[in-house]
């Protein structure tokens, strides 16, 4: 992980992040920026889904990603921890800066940029092990831990992501057999357990009933103390709720990006309003 | 317009799922004919002795097949040391490290031509690069034929069954910072246990009952295997042998070698059909 940043392209750690071309700095920019993107492009084969993608996304907040299906929101923070690489057909162009190294620079140690940017999925996906083993997993993969500290590692986690209550009972048995919500915090717990920097989140409660959202939502304002957080959603009042900025996207290209509070009530372009007003997608 | 009649369409309808039964019927009552006549010979044969016992002389009673039941088991546990890791090991190169590679779509083609090749064919390929060489049939060239048997199956199943592990399981252990190797083993191994030791165990049930690899390999042998470098007794040459000899009792012996071998592949299709089953 030792690759300098170019001249002429977002220095690591700006104070001020220089904002891209067309991209509106965001408001709050005084912020430290977690995750600087310059310039991405991505392509399915042939085909191009991001265009020149450029945004900061500043440390310890909720940025929210929005916009209509198929507009590459997801394809857009799958750069970010490069899960696309297990897809032959999938490549990526451009910069994405992780605190001044750019993870997409050959020789970056993909493992450990993984374990500093944890992903969460539309679907809960326990691993068909145990609730515990479900931890334990991320846990050993990283750290050398056993034991006690093993455990205490794991309630830690299921602490933070308010499921401790709920499982504390059924730590030895199925993962799966949890209900969809739980499973879905089991996810989140199995992701912070190896301490990441940034958590990127899928449209996390796209598979989940209302109520279980709720919690996560809940969840996810009190994790942004300790993470940064990109969340993915098709759920235009969840990103008001939760988030601190949002990027609209549109057809592969960031149309606009600013803080929610600006985006919601004072869209500056058309296409931003006409979507947040409900007039397409 | 006028109506089409109901009476002709019913008439259809009731023809082909009448024929349609029957043929199923058909089909039903001759593995059944076939179970029932292997079954009720092979049953009169088995006793303690039979299953324990070296064979008696030719022309002489009683005596057993301890021996080609020994060498049996031994040839296929042989089968599976070589085939299952190997073919193991290829399923998961064909499903997690080289889909869409020119190469895996070689690999994969050349798989399911092994696997249509006649089990003689790998039987008389056998002999001439082990027995020919070595210059004496052994239970090792018996077991080399049958793994080369059981290999290509467990390609297959091997990279089907991680091929409907869902992507989003696969994408979450590597984004945790998991190795692939690592994933594959803990998570995508363990979410397709029961496809994989259904096809572990079909493998094994169909090597078990197949004679054409080893006439040419292991042959057949009288005594108890000391070790798989000589002829190695087993059930199904001798099946072959004793079917067709004179002996009224080698004859008898030969249906409870077939009794064994059936009810042994009932045994592990049974075991392995309640496994996916419970997956479920």
């Amino acid at each position: 992980m030792t690759s300098t940043p170019p001249p002429d392209v977002a220095p690591p750690r700006p104070a001020v992040p220089e904002p891209a071309a067309g991209v509106q700095a965001p408001a709050a920019a005084a912020a430290k920026t977690k995750v600087s993107v310059r310039g991405l492009n991505f392509y399915y084969g042939e085909q191009q889904a991001l265009f020149d993608n450029s945004l900061d996304v500043p440390t310890g907040s909720v940025t929210a990603i929005i916009g209509p299906s198929g507009c590459g929101k997801s394809t857009h923070i799958r750069v970010y921890n490069r899960i696309f690489e297990l897809y032959r057909d999938q490549r990526a162009s451009g910069e994405v800066w992780l605190d001044g190294e750019n993870v997409l620079a050959p020789g970056v140690d993909v493992i450990e940029l993984r374990r500093r940017v944890g992903m969460i999925f539309q679907k809960p996906t326990p691993f068909p092990l145990t609730v515990y083993e479900n931890l334990a997993y991320g846990l050993r993969l990283h750290y050398r831990v056993k034991g006690s500290e093993l455990d205490d590692r794991i309630e830690q986690a299921l602490r933070a992501a308010a499921l401790w209550d709920e499982v504390k009972d059924k730590l030895h048995r199925s993962g799966s057999a949890l209900s969809g919500g739980q499973q879905q915090r089991l996810c989140i717990a199995r992701a912070i357990a190896v301490e990441p920097e940034v958590l990127l989140m899928d449209e996390p409660t796209s598979a989940i009933d209302p109520v279980a959202t709720s919690r996560i939502e809940e969840l996810v304002v009190q994790l942004k103390a300790t993470y940064t957080i990109v969340i993915v959603t098709h759920n235009m009042q969840q990103a008001a709720r939760l988030s601190d900025f949002t990027g609209f996207f549109y057809q592969g290209r960031i149309i606009e990006f600013g803080t929610t509070t600006e985006l919601f009530t004072n869209p500056k372009q058309k296409q931003t309003e006409d979507y947040i007003t409900g007039r397409f997608g | 317009m006028r109506r089409r009649p109901a009476w002709p369409r019913k008439a259809l309808d009731a023809a082909v799922k009448v024929a349609s039964a029957l043929a199923a019927a058909l089909g039903l009552g001759f593995l059944a004919w076939i179970l029932f006549v292997v079954l009720r010979h092979g049953a009169a044969a088995l006793n303690w002795t039979f299953l324990t016992s070296l064979p008696s002389a030719p022309g002489g009673s009683g005596g057993g097949l301890g021996n080609a039941i020994l060498g049996t088991a031994l040839m296929t546990l042989l089968a599976c040391v070589f085939g299952v890791p190997i073919g193991m090991l290829a399923g998961v190169y064909l499903a997690e490290y080289s889909r869409g590679t020119r190469f895996a779509t070689t690999v994969r083609f050349l798989a399911n031509v092994m696997m249509g090749i006649p089990s003689i064919i790998i039987g008389l390929f056998v002999y001439a690069v082990l027995v020919l060489p070595s210059g004496h049939f052994s239970g090792w060239a018996g077991g080399v034929a049958l793994a080369l048997l059981v290999l290509p199956v467990v390609a297959r199943t091997t990279e089907d069954m991680l091929a409907m592990v869902p992507n989003a399981l696969r994408e979450s252990a590597l984004a945790l910072g998991s190795p692939h190797w690592r994933a594959t083993l803990r998570i995508l191994f363990r979410a397709s246990r029961a496809g994989l030791l259904t096809g572990v165990l079909l493998a094994v049930a169909r090597v078990s009952g197949e004679t054409a690899p080893l006439l040419f390999t292991a042959l057949n042998s009288p005594y108890w295997p000391r070790s798989l470098s000589g002829p190695t007794a087993n059930l199904t040459v001798t099946i072959f042998n004793y079917a067709m000899s004179p002996y009224p009792a080698w004859q008898q012996a030969a249906w409870g070698a077939s009794f064994i071998i059936v009810v042994g592949v009932l045994a592990l299709t049974v075991v392995s059909r309640t496994l996916t089953r419970e997956r479920k």
